[in-house]
């Protein structure tokens, strides 16, 4: 009994813990102070100044940020696809070795992968601004859609692949009534997955924008206020809250959503 | 008789080159090659070239440089203190939630912090840390990597603790173990493949991380990942790309440790 609630203490204790300074973000957005004080008593000024008062700047990262999240995204998933299908059916040596390539920009850590791209785009003259940010970015979240795609495959049976090729359809055909379909599912997920870690991108996109450019996505812009001297304007406590009721919203949904498709499997 | 098959075997193979499923891997494996794997030649070749020429100066020059010791010297300990911190609150969590049933769910909300951008997450520890009057230096940077990186102890830990075979705990106990020794005779040996996982994917983050340690010490503490950044921004690419090498032969070696233990199983516990 004392066991039980000793455990239970400590989850909530570590759970209390690693949420107290998220919570205080949002309980702070309604202080129009960057200094988790409440000067002014509880006010939505900070948000009314988000709204009607932030730099351009803000409101141009934040469309960089969707810009280059959807347009990799997109990219990574079609070409993560398509090469998912591709590397199933390669031979099992060849594949091996792709496999383990593709796994390198996962491991690696993110600031080798930002340097060595930084260096690749200097020494063969890349023009600066978008382009670079949009290889490098798809360099990375392709993996994931690759990884995402292929249980899929595997899981498939490959009878009715060919059950479709004797009924006559054509190769083409068979692909995309039976291959195509039966990846959907990780394709989507992939796309989410590359949609997020574009989104959610810091260190690639900060060695590689360009100090000339001007480019900025919401994080890199973040990263250049807070070194500022003069701290945080309080507008981004806001923006913080935003974002971070956003995750919780979509990570809880996801996961319920996939947590109920397994309980219906499960109950099968 | 000869020459005549030559060139009839080659229009063959054109001939025979249909467009199989195989195919579909050729464009992302050209990317690979071009946006992977020429970037960290480069890197490679860039540690070798020293004012234009081939030599060692860059390792040299790195081995003999008192600061860059330095660093790597507290990059090691604070990456060792803040693994085995992880480890120690992290397996309680991993442990306790693997024996409920809503644990599958709870785990959910371990991980979910990761996923808001870990620079708002540094900025409200920096702020609280302020507010609490402390300074900021080594025992900030810690706790600030414990907390954005024990999501990623919990996580592997929690999937192979909650996969072992409950009759083992049963049969130790049936054989009369107390449940302590059922503990470190059974449940721990048993996790060991999740203790490793957890143990690398804590320790290689936190000594490359980047930003992390500047913003909790007031730019007092500079670890690996901060350093191979200043490098570059200094324009020593030679010293830079050599540090690069030595962050991802490490990378490359854990990996290769995680790989052996899980039987490559690794790929399946990451996500």
């Amino acid at each position: 009994m004392v066991r039980k609630i000793a455990e239970k203490g400590y989850i909530f204790l570590m759970l209390g813990i690693l949420y107290a300074p998220i919570l205080m973000i949002i309980i702070y957005s309604f202080s129009n102070t960057n200094n988790f004080t409440f000067p002014e008593g509880f006010t939505f000024e900070a948000y009314v100044q988000l709204f009607t008062n932030a730099p351009k700047k803000l409101w141009d990262s934040l469309l960089n940020t969707i810009i280059i999240a959807v347009v990799s995204s997109v990219l990574s998933t079609l070409i993560g696809a398509i090469s998912a299908v591709g590397i199933y059916y390669l031979k099992p040596r060849a594949r091996r070795i792709v496999e383990n390539v593709n796994q390198l920009p996962i491991i690696n850590s993110e600031i080798v992968m930002a340097v060595s791209l930084m260096l690749f785009f200097a020494t063969f003259g890349f023009p600066q601004g978008y382009v670079r940010l949009i290889i490098g970015h798809v360099s990375f979240c392709t993996p994931y859609v690759i990884l995402s795609v292929m249980p899929r495959l595997m899981q498939m049976d490959p009878n009715i692949y060919e059950a479709a090729l004797d009924l006559g359809a054509s190769p083409i055909k068979a692909l995309f009534k039976v291959i195509i379909p039966t990846i959907l599912p990780g394709v989507i997920s992939g796309f989410a997955m590359a949609f997020t870690i574009s989104l959610d991108d810091f260190i690639i996109t900060q060695l590689n924008k360009g100090a000339s450019t001007g480019i900025d996505t919401l994080s890199t812009y973040l990263y250049s206020s807070l070194r500022n001297a003069s701290g945080l304007k309080p507008f981004w406590l806001p923006v913080f809250s935003i974002i971070i009721l956003l995750v919780v919203f979509i990570v809880l949904f996801s996961n319920l959503h996939s947590y109920k498709k397994g309980g219906k499997k499960e109950g099968k | 008789m000869k020459l005549k098959d030559l060139p009839k075997k080659a229009v063959d193979k054109v001939k025979n080159f249909r467009l199989t499923r195989r195919v579909f891997s050729y464009p992302y494996i050209l990317f690979l090659l071009l946006f992977v794997v020429t970037p960290l030649v480069i890197v490679l070749v860039n540690a070798f070239i020293y004012d234009g020429t081939l030599s060692f100066q860059n390792f040299v020059d790195l081995a003999t440089d008192g600061s860059s010791l330095k660093v790597l010297g507290t990059s090691i300990v604070v990456g060792i203190v803040t693994t085995v911190i992880c480890l120690l609150l992290g397996y309680p969590v991993a442990y306790i939630l693997a024996k409920w049933k809503s644990g599958s769910v709870l785990v959910v909300l371990f991980i979910l912090p990761m996923w808001v951008n870990f620079l708002i997450r540094t900025y409200a520890l920096q702020t609280i840390f302020e507010n609490m009057a402390m300074t900021l230096g080594m025992g900030t940077v810690i706790f600030g990597m414990v907390y954005n990186f024990i999501p990623f102890m919990i996580m592997p830990l929690h999937t192979t603790i909650s996969n072992i075979d409950k009759s083992f705990k049963e049969a130790a106990q049936d054989l009369g173990a107390s449940p302590v020794q059922t503990f470190f005779k059974s449940t721990l040996p048993l996790s060991l493949p999740g203790i490793i996982s957890g143990i690398t994917m804590v320790f290689i983050p936190t000594i490359s991380a980047f930003a992390i340690s500047q913003l909790l010490s007031n730019n007092s503490i500079i670890l690996f990942g901060d350093s191979i950044n200043l490098k570059f921004e200094n324009k020593l690419y030679g010293v830079g790309s050599v540090m690069s090498l030595i962050m991802l032969a490490l990378v490359l070696l854990s990996n290769f440790f995680i790989n052996k233990i899980n039987k490559g199983e690794a790929a399946k516990n990451l996500w």
